[in-house]
């Protein structure tokens, strides 16, 4: 178990490996710094001398892999290669173009992040199995049929429209909550609720489809005409078998998503001003920040894999039949 | 006037040239052929694929392209006929009003006048302006009501005339011949369709019929313009990736060995970065290029066209590895069976037997997966275009609709005509690809048809 865990871990490093060449190739060789240059400062002040000073700032100025000028070891290892790329690993991910640390941003900005995903990541699961099991229990009626004739027109709207519509209607309208924006302490529940709930609304429908799918396939097992041929009431069935076993595919299935939790949701925090690591990534996105963009891929990446990680875990925990090897 | 052929034109029209084909194709394949007999037989399966055909006829008409000849200027020869710099389309013809006849700023649905107050030509206070498109034709704008509903009633029992007449001649001369077809579903979904393209037809040639947005332009327009860009996206990005992923998912599942292990590392690399912020990287990378090179596009539809390619190849790159695993694991267990071993026995080389006995039998897959990807993609548009990371400003879509409306909200009084038209219509697009994808998935899943 342990050497398994440990290969699987070493396994991470080609990988982050793998990541990290393609940002490079991306922001470094497809788009050379001069470009970036030349985006950032607008076509207006586009010199030469610009260049070579906005480049010069945010050390862009070596060469890329290989610096020829160099003296010994420095010959490879004083490039944008070496400063950009490799430094990720450590976690040092330079300055934004605003000039502030981004490691120091992103450790302030996961907490609110936190505070919106993790709610919704339970009360999600929570409502979604609920009303899969709900759908489960009256099987084969028109209630079921109903159930999923809305879970796919739930599917079908517009994640924008969840958030615009409850934001409108809520907080405009209705005056419940405020509209953006997050207070310090006990205050923050007010600001949170709203983008909770829609996002766990939002996402109803497709997990409550898929996991009445799972329940559906476990209905059909042996083990469950055995409980109800003992006499156990569909209650017990459902909850005491079917849902137990069930939980098998579905955790697994979400575990890989926990760590990622940590990114935040793009379109909540932006929509609802909340000063998380999403709406860090838009606002990278928008203002051409190469360098914090850079940075979110490589965290990302390292949360996946983190995922992917607890997810064998996972399998193991929850299902002693498969061993490692 | 001079035709132009953009490359999503290009590959929209193979993509339906291909449709044609697989239909051809299905029709020789006895199982290929009970299968979508299935889907024919389902009533909400044969409604949705309604729906979605008619999205696909807007679209088509949308994909005409040509540029417009200028009026000979005097003393030019005939030969050098000059062109608009404006890629035109065959629905711009055919909405040709709703193109040009644009008003000064925000109107409501079916208005006669503007929604914002100004300066009266007399110098009287300030006051609603009438428009200079929509009602029109009214001498008392009080009539409006009664005109609406005139024309609403024309429409609709023009259409249901239009409705029944079809029904008639499909009863009487297509039932008999395939009566297993769920006809019923299609001609009440054609009906209710020809019944509000009728009211739609009666209204538009007086009124803005969804209003006006911030520039004064048709929102019906803007809507049926954003419904090329949702189909594109949500069959090219499939397309693009189709290739790679079957090619890389059949390699790895039928050599196995170091190969297997090298397609995995890829498409685990490519896995672990997030989806959006992949895209975002290409997408503000591929910016760079297009504007470092504007001489490779003669008409801004080009560059607005390349964009929308490179949005749907970007897409396509970031979600080709879960087909690419299916394929994979769907190969591993095909290399097993007997007929691919008695191949391998009779000496039949390895890119025969992939090309040959595999790739037919793991199609089934790649169908599924383009039905259902399509609804995932074409929301995906709206949450991207919002972003700042999908197609580009000037490309009409529903995600650049929303964008520019989402503001709209908060202005007092509401307008709310651009977002409910935008989302009502990616709502209907989208739910008819969902149930849809939902029935070829039962037809064509031999694990779903067991149960």
């Amino acid at each position: 178990m342990l050497t398994y865990l440990i290969r699987r871990f070493l396994y991470a490093i080609p990988i982050l490996v793998g990541v990290n060449l393609i940002t490079f190739g991306l922001f470094f060789v497809v788009n050379t710094p001069d470009d970036m240059a030349r985006m950032q400062l607008g076509a207006k002040r586009v010199t030469p001398e610009a260049i070579a000073k906005w480049k010069a700032e945010r050390g862009y100025d070596k060469p890329l892999l290989w610096n020829a000028e160099a003296q010994g070891l420095a010959k490879a290892t004083d490039t944008i290669f070496v400063d950009k790329s490799l430094s990720m690993f450590v976690f040092d991910f330079g300055t934004s173009e605003d000039g502030r640390d981004i490691m120091t941003e992103i450790r302030t900005r996961m907490g609110p992040s936190l505070a919106i995903a993790v709610p919704v990541f339970i009360l999600g699961l929570w409502a979604a199995v609920t009303f899969a099991l709900l759908l489960v229990f009256f099987r084969g009626t028109y209630l079921d049929f109903a159930g999923v004739v809305l879970c796919v027109a739930m599917m079908s709207i517009s994640s924008l429209f969840y958030i615009i519509g409850g934001q409108w209607l809520v907080s405009k309208v209705w005056h419940l909550v405020p509209i953006s924006g997050l207070g310090a302490g006990l205050d923050a529940a007010r600001f949170l609720i709203l983008p909770v709930i829609i996002s766990v609304v939002g996402g109803l429908g497709g997990a409550a489809r898929w996991y009445r799918t799972i329940f559906l396939e476990e209905c059909n097992r042996d083990y469950v005409r055995t409980a109800r041929a003992k006499g156990l009431s569909e209650l017990a069935v459902l909850f005491r078998h079917v849902l137990k076993n069930a939980m098998i595919p579905i955790l697994t299935g979400v575990v890989v998503l926990i760590p990622s939790l940590f990114l935040g949701s793009l379109l909540i925090e932006s929509f609802f001003g909340i000063p998380g690591l999403g709406s860090y990534t838009i606002d990278a996105i928008g203002a051409q920040d190469f360098a914090v963009v850079r940075a979110m891929v490589f965290i990302g990446s390292v949360l996946y894999i983190v995922g992917l990680w607890l997810t064998d875990i996972s399998y193991t925990l929850v299902d002693p039949r498969i061993r490692l090897s | 006037m001079k035709f132009v052929l953009l490359w999503s034109d290009a590959l929209f029209f193979l993509l339906l040239a291909a449709c044609l084909g697989g239909i051809w194709w299905a029709r020789r394949n006895p199982q290929l052929a009970a299968a979508w007999r299935d889907v024919g037989r389902s009533r909400v399966g044969v409604a949705g694929a309604a729906v979605l055909l008619c999205f696909v006829a807007i679209a088509f008409l949308d994909s005409l392209h040509y540029r417009e000849r200028l009026p000979q200027a005097p003393g030019v020869a005939e030969a050098q006929a000059q062109f608009g710099i404006e890629v035109l389309s065959a629905l711009d013809a055919l909405l040709a009003k709703q193109k040009t006849q644009t008003e000064k700023t925000y109107s409501a649905p079916l208005a006669t006048h503007l929604f914002a107050k100004e300066s009266r030509s007399d110098g009287q206070g300030r006051d609603f302006p009438r428009l200079k498109f929509g009602g029109r034709h009214l001498g008392d704008a009080g009539d409006r009501d009664a005109d609406v509903f005139k024309r609403v009633a024309g429409g609709a029992v023009g259409g249901l005339a239009a409705g029944l007449l079809l029904a008639l001649v499909a009863r009487r001369y297509l039932r008999p011949r395939a009566d297993w077809f769920a006809w019923n579903a299609l001609l009440w979904t054609l009906t209710l369709i020809l019944i509000g393209s009728g009211i739609l037809a009666a209204l538009m040639p007086y009124y803005h019929v969804l209003g006006t947005d911030k520039v004064g332009q048709d929102v019906l327009y803007l809507t049926l313009k954003s419904v090329r860009t949702a189909l594109l996206i949500g069959t090219l990005t499939t397309l693009s990736m189709l290739p790679a992923a079957l090619l890389l998912g059949i390699v790895a599942g039928y050599r196995g060995g170091w190969i297997d292990d090298a397609i995995q590392y890829l498409y685990t690399v490519l896995n672990s970065i997030p989806g959006v912020l992949l895209i975002a990287a290409s997408i503000l990378m591929m910016q760079v290029v297009i504007d470092t090179h504007p001489e490779w596009f003669s008409t801004a539809a080009e560059r607005a066209d390349a964009r929308l390619l490179s949005l749907c190849v970007i897409m396509g790159v970031t979600s080709w590895t879960g087909l690419c695993r299916l394929l994979r694991a769907e190969t591993l267990k095909l290399r097993e069976l007997e007929y691919v071993q008695a191949a391998q026995a009779f000496g039949v080389s390895g890119f025969s037997i992939m090309a040959r006995h595999i790739l037919p039998n793991v199609m089934h897959i790649v169908m599924i997966s383009v039905v259902m990807d399509f609804s995932g993609l074409v929301l995906a548009e709206a949450v991207l275009s919002y972003v700042g990371i999908g197609v580009d400003p000037t490309t009409i879509s529903f995600g650049t609709m929303i964008n520019m409306a989402r503001m709209e909200l908060a202005r007092e009084p509401m307008v709310w005509w651009s977002l409910v038209a935008a989302f009502c219509f990616m709502f209907v697009l989208v739910l008819a690809a969902n149930l849809f994808a939902d029935v070829v998935r039962d037809a064509f899943d031999p694990r779903g048809r067991a149960s």
